[in-house]
């Protein structure tokens, strides 16, 4: 981004200006998060810098909160992740069952009422989530589910599907179809050909489509607290309860957590994008 | 061609033409049988339920159930003077029941709604009901209050009677339907929901802007930074997309907070005074903050993608033909990331205006949209046909967008990332 000598004094001025405005809003994206990480390690219970920890005074550091997510008494966040990863892992086996073989469908130029039929499977990701919250409810409620974990599980699968399908109808998009066709021609049955064959090649798609639809339901909120019952609080929930009850540094140490975990599912991802680009041949 | 030239044959004999319609009809059927399992599960779980949302928003069966024999004596009577001796017996006789079911309070609840002053005199009714004699049953009726000699209030019950009604609509934007069955506005102290609306509308509509003032240079940079500067920057984006949105709130809570950060950082500046800290949160201005940081890579990620593919050859062309680097940018860079546009803006409105859990903890009373209302009713006051009416209100203005953007920009102009 060096500009040339040539540069006039007022598009120089210019130049930095917009430097400055990016650099404030990169701050403005990604500092919020890094507010959390030191004062997860509080020795106070109170929310802000405390003297000690702008003097990076070691005494004024602690993994008290730390302890007290693990091992506090009475405290929900161990049955709340056990309830959230088992609803997350459930509800994205599903999404991704059921997203990439209607995918596969969809991809294929056979396919009639494509448009109608694709706007359909994606409606949950378009239309806000306070409604579908509320017309999932209704339908949970009335099959007898509300409370349940089964019950929750089935809602997150609504909501993370669309994900599935987009990311791979996108892999599917550059899929070349002449090799399934060879495979067939080589005498391999149809189901044989999608293990060996299609899987392999759309499987960094159906594994993004995954780690979306493990994001959603791992995160998701508005849905769960109309189903869930004491027994099946999940961690977004009690986050939502302890933020609308009292701000906890416990609450800041599960947080740090989770930040940890979205840093290892973004690397998951992007390394999955380039591999997938690679496949299909697009990588720039 | 004649018609006696020969049709060409498959090895089978049949047609050519014919076999592969066949073949064609057969690879319809198997994609569709792919796709069927996630269509039926969506349409039964999904797509139907908001069907359900629509007829449980104009229900209004409980008290025509309630009341059957009411209704029936009813049809007769024209609703100008006090209805004839049938009706009294027929509503006593519908009550009657009620009474003995204990479900009375409901009818109660339902008809106050409709007209106040309603519940006192039901139930003055259901201690009366019990010594009442046979026959002449308007005579005891009206003796139990004066109210039950009011035809406006038989005129109430009179209006209940249809199975179905819009009245939950009409309170979703602070109307209703007075006793001369005109639609009028509430009065001006109860107006809440247009407010809400036009709050809801006002706030999507800025942070939409916000996102997008702030996107366009990022993306811009992104764009155009040579590969290893801009993948480390995309971090910055990408990161926070895969944040846990409670945990995004949650720092928002501290940094807004009247003791966190951003008011020390305005007290070390000089802005405001340190004992005259403002109040960022819990209120539209926390609202803003947080909404506009948590929906930025929505925006940013399209553009990114569309601006990607814009050549640098171009804005060089532009300026070679004696345009300064502003006419270039106006006349050329920008026309080309329309699409990209569109589409962070649309994504980022529809989103903006459905949100739901940042209002909720940061937003206070003069920050919440229309979704903590929704919600409001679904959790507390349990009134789930208005929660569904506000709803499709939502549903069907959420359409209507994308119906105009279709219009405008093209649906399939659309690139997500």
């Amino acid at each position: 981004m060096a500009l040339p000598k040539y540069t006039e004094t007022q598009y120089r001025i210019w130049h930095y200006f917009y430097l400055f405005i990016c650099t404030c809003v990169f701050i403005f994206l990604i500092a919020p998060l890094f507010v959390i990480f030191p004062l997860s390690f509080n020795a106070e219970e109170f929310l802000v810098f405390s003297d000690g920890m702008k003097r990076l005074d070691p005494d004024a550091f602690s993994l008290r909160w730390y302890h007290d997510m693990i091992y506090g008494t009475k405290n929900p966040w161990g049955l709340a992740a056990k309830n959230s990863f088992i609803i997350a892992i459930f509800a994205t086996l599903g999404s991704v069952l059921l997203g990439t073989v209607a995918a596969l469908g969809l991809s294929s130029r056979h396919m009639p009422y494509k448009a109608l039929i694709m706007a359909i499977l994606i409606s949950p990701m378009i239309v806000p989530l306070i409604i579908s919250g509320v017309a999932i409810f209704f339908f949970i409620a009335k099959v007898g589910l509300a409370g349940t974990h089964l019950g929750i599980i089935l809602s997150h699968i609504i909501l993370g599907t669309p994900f599935v399908v987009i990311t791979v109808t996108a892999t599917l998009s550059g899929f070349d179809h002449s090799v399934t066709r060879a495979a067939s021609s080589l005498g391999s049955d149809p189901v044989n050909t999608f293990m060996k064959i299609t899987l392999p090649l759309i499987l960094p798609g159906v594994i993004s489509g995954g780690l979306f639809a493990f994001v959603t339901s791992f995160d998701e909120v508005v849905v769960v607290l109309f189903l869930a019952g004491l027994e099946n609080t999940t961690i977004p929930i009690q986050m939502w309860t302890g933020l609308r009850e009292q701000l906890s540094p416990t609450i800041l140490a599960v947080a740090t957590c989770l930040i940890v975990l979205s840093v290892l599912i973004l690397v998951t991802a992007e390394l999955l994008r380039r591999r997938s680009e690679r496949i299909r041949g697009i990588a720039r | 061609m004649s018609s006696e030239t020969q049709k060409i044959l498959t090895t089978d004999g049949i047609p050519l033409e014919e076999s592969l319609k066949k073949a064609e009809k057969k690879n319809k059927i198997k994609a569709f049988l792919l796709v069927a399992p996630l269509l039926l599960y969506l349409l039964i779980t999904y797509i139907f339920p908001i069907g359900d949302m629509f007829l449980r928003s104009i229900d209004d069966k409980m008290v025509t159930t309630m009341l059957p024999k009411t209704f029936k004596a009813m049809e007769k009577w024209d609703g100008k003077e006090l209805p004839e001796e049938e009706v009294f017996e027929a509503f006593y006789l519908d009550y009657r029941i009620l009474v003995k079911e204990k479900s009375f309070g409901k009818l109660a609840t339902q008809l106050n709604y409709e007209k106040n002053g309603f519940k006192s005199i039901l139930k003055k009714l259901a201690r009366k009901q019990k010594k009442f004699e046979e026959g002449n049953y308007k005579e005891q009726i009206m003796k139990v209050h004066k109210r039950w000699a009011n035809v406006e209030y038989w005129r109430a019950i009179k209006r209940r009677a249809p199975e179905y009604t819009y009245s939950k609509y009409l309170k979703g934007v602070d109307m209703y339907e007075n006793e001369e069955g005109k639609i009028v506005q509430v009065e001006e102290s109860r107006r809440v929901h247009k407010k809400l609306w036009l709050r809801t509308l006002e706030i999507a509509f800025f942070v939409t802007l916000l996102c997008f003032l702030m996107a366009y240079p990022i993306a811009h940079l992104l764009a155009t930074l040579p590969m290893k500067y801009s993948n480390l920057l995309m971090i910055c984006v990408l990161l926070p997309f895969w944040t846990s949105l409670l945990v995004r709130t949650a720092s928002w809570m501290i940094l807004l907070q009247q003791q966190g950060i951003v008011n020390d950082f305005f007290v070390w500046i000089g802005l405001v005074a340190d004992d005259n800290r403002p109040e960022m949160m819990y209120n539209k201005t926390g609202t803003y903050v947080a909404m506009t940081q948590i929906l930025l890579p929505f925006m940013v990620l399209p553009l990114y993608s569309v601006m990607k593919t814009i050549s640098p050859s171009l804005m060089r062309a532009g300026k070679s033909l004696g345009g300064t680097p502003f006419v270039a940018f106006w006349k050329v860079y920008f026309p080309l990331t329309i699409p990209g546009i569109g589409a962070g803006c649309l994504l980022v409105f529809i989103l903006a205006i459905g949100y739901y859990i940042t209002p909720a903890l940061v937003g206070g009373a003069s920050g919440t949209l229309i979704s903590n209302q929704i919600a409001f009713h679904m959790k507390s006051t349990l009134d789930w046909s208005f929660a569904s009416a506000m709803g499709l209100m939502l549903l069907v203005g959420v359409l209507a967008i994308y119906w105009v953007y279709n219009k405008l920009v093209g649906i399939d102009n659309i690139k997500l990332g």
